[in-house]
């Protein structure tokens, strides 16, 4: 296609808390410094920034793009915001890629953060703006409705159980316990836990759902040639894909995310996959609710249609199981600070391709990884395939 | 990398210290009051529903019925403006019990919003709405409902002119 090699060369983040001290200028900037200081650049070195951020509403703060410029690194720098809800953690890092990819920039920081804390006394209130103010808003729903009621439409169309469900929760959250930037790592939580957990909005319990955070993740994207320069383990863009689907979400088969597949097919053409199920060795696919990380393993193509709680029961989703699912811990376990926890997920495959993740390392070397987010108003999918030659 | 690091930056709060005001913070109150226009279809919609009808719309070229209605179909992207009336019955698409509100306070009593498909629209073709008069074990989906009307003279041209859906009598 006549593109360029795009690579990560390098992250950062901070840990994932309930309530930061830090802003969120603060928190980002901490996040890109290391990102840089790990392969071993300065400001100058960067052509350009991209900044994932999720709603103003969080902050109270308009154009927070700007707001975050200076922790961003963005001074007298090309600079953009994107945003597209859920989603934007692994759509920034694609925009960053194209932006390499074409020729723009030979290296780019990208950059994602979210401080939910400040939306006082719970961000849950600031997300009733995403329901239709003429048709829906004066319902007064929460933003649990929409998940308990694809939860339910999901688990009613598969016959799926509760319990079924629940191991996403307790696998994610055990393997966050190895993570040093988790809020919610477990080692000991059982099913009967999550089983157990205060009904919130029926089928979804107290640990079916990811906490809300303050935290900050940053990549150094860099072209093939300068790549190699910069680090002896780059790790490659391979393929990216993002899809929309209506926003009339009531208008939509809620128990499988065709966005998802769209999104997933189009990453899987770019990097030359054809048989996703064998070449994909980790996948990091979104879970802000457990049910959600099987529902896009389904719509990734890794699972047959309401299947994916199989992956869990038959181990294979496992730290050492033929395809690891979220090792890092995922949303449920290091936390769900919005557009950083997505970022959170192309940084652990990066970690995880190079052998460089720790406690949380998958074995074998994997060759493929994939991490996918997804949000708007509960309808696009954003996909990265990262891959080490 | 994490497996070269040992500190990450990232100061928790604690949350108590914060409530009892051990830590400065800025409190602030943003009030912002808005107009929304209702535009063209959902107008119509609303008005419709002032008079006791869920209008609906379709498209000329896919033949696909809507509601809420639209002026423009998304799988074609063509103009609509055949508004017609669809049934104030439907079927449960799915259904919650909700223990929390919007603003996140415990409730004893649940909520119960659904998505209830339209009758005369086409399939999964759904409103969000909330269910009433109905025990929450007997709630299932493929239920049969029928909304609710609030009495005509109380109506005002909002999605509330329907109280809630109830189930229909399964004979």
């Amino acid at each position: 296609m006549g593109m360029r090699k795009v690579a990560v060369v390098g992250a950062g983040m901070t840990k994932f808390v309930r309530r930061a001290q830090e802003t969120s200028k603060e928190l980002t900037f901490h996040a890109t410094r290391m990102a840089l200081d790990s392969c071993e650049l300065t400001i100058d070195d960067i052509d350009g920034v991209c900044m994932g951020t999720a709603p103003d509403a969080f902050d109270g703060i308009h154009m927070k793009g700007e707001y975050l410029s200076d922790g961003a690194g963005a001074w007298q720098k090309p600079y953009m915001r994107s945003y597209v809800g859920g989603g934007t953690g692994v759509f920034v890092p694609i925009q960053g890629w194209y932006h390499v990819a074409s020729g723009l920039f030979d290296v780019c920081l990208v950059v994602a953060e979210e401080k939910m804390s400040s939306f006082y006394p719970h961000a849950q209130a600031a997300f009733v703006t995403i329901f239709d103010h003429t048709t829906e808003r004066p319902l007064k729903p929460n933003l649990l409705w929409i998940f308990a009621l694809e939860m339910n439409r999901y688990m009613t169309t598969y016959g799926i159980t509760k319990e079924e469900i629940a191991q996403v929760s307790v696998q994610h959250k055990r393997n966050a316990a190895d993570h040093p930037c988790a809020l919610l790592g477990d080692a000991d939580i059982t099913l009967e836990d999550v089983l157990s957990s205060e009904t919130l909005a029926w089928p979804v319990q107290r640990l079916d759902v990811s906490p809300v955070s303050d935290g900050a993740v940053a990549l150094v994207l860099a072209a093939e040639d300068v790549a190699e320069r910069i680090t002896n383990k780059p790790v490659w863009i391979e393929g990216v894909g993002w899809n929309l689907d209506t926003a009339y979400w009531t208008n939509r088969d809620l128990a499988y995310p065709r966005y998802v597949e769209n999104a997933a097919r189009m990453a899987y053409d770019m990097a030359g996959i054809k048989e996703p199920r064998k070449e994909i060795n980790i996948v990091e696919p979104y879970d802000p609710f457990d049910y959600k990380a099987l529902h896009h393993l389904e719509g990734l193509q890794l699972a047959d249609r309401g299947k994916a709680a199989q992956l869990y029961t038959d181990g294979i989703a496992a730290r050492d199981g033929d395809m690891p699912v979220c090792p890092s811990g995922g949303l449920l376990g290091v936390g769900n600070p919005i557009a950083a926890a997505g970022l959170m997920k192309v940084a652990e495959l990066f970690w995880q391709l190079r052998g460089e993740a720790g406690d949380r390392q998958v074995p074998g070397q994997p060759r493929y990884g994939l991490a996918q987010a997804w949000g708007d108003l509960m309808q696009v999918g954003t996909v990265v395939i990262m891959g080490r030659k | 990398m994490t497996e070269n690091i040992s500190i990450f930056p990232g100061t928790p709060l604690n949350e108590k210290d914060f409530e009892q005001k051990k830590t400065l913070f800025n409190l602030d109150e943003l009030d912002g009051k808005y107009a929304w226009d209702t535009g063209v279809a959902i107008g119509r919609y609303l008005e419709s529903l002032k008079n006791g009808v869920i209008l609906g719309v379709q498209c000329k070229t896919c033949g696909k019925i809507f509601v809420p209605p639209r002026t423009v179909c998304e799988w074609c992207f063509q103009p609509m403006d055949d508004f017609i009336p669809l049934q104030d019955t439907g079927t449960v698409n799915t259904f919650s019990l909700c223990y929390v509100t919007w603003d996140v306070k415990r409730i004893e009593e649940p909520q119960i919003p659904a998505v209830i498909e339209i009758d005369g629209a086409s399939p999964l073709h759904g409103i969000m709405h909330m269910l009433g008069d109905a025990e929450p074990e007997d709630i299932h989906i493929g239920m049969r409902v029928k909304a609710v009307w609030k009495p005509s003279e109380e109506r005002e041209g909002s999605i509330t002119d329907i109280l809630y859906f109830k189930p229909i009598e399964e004979k």
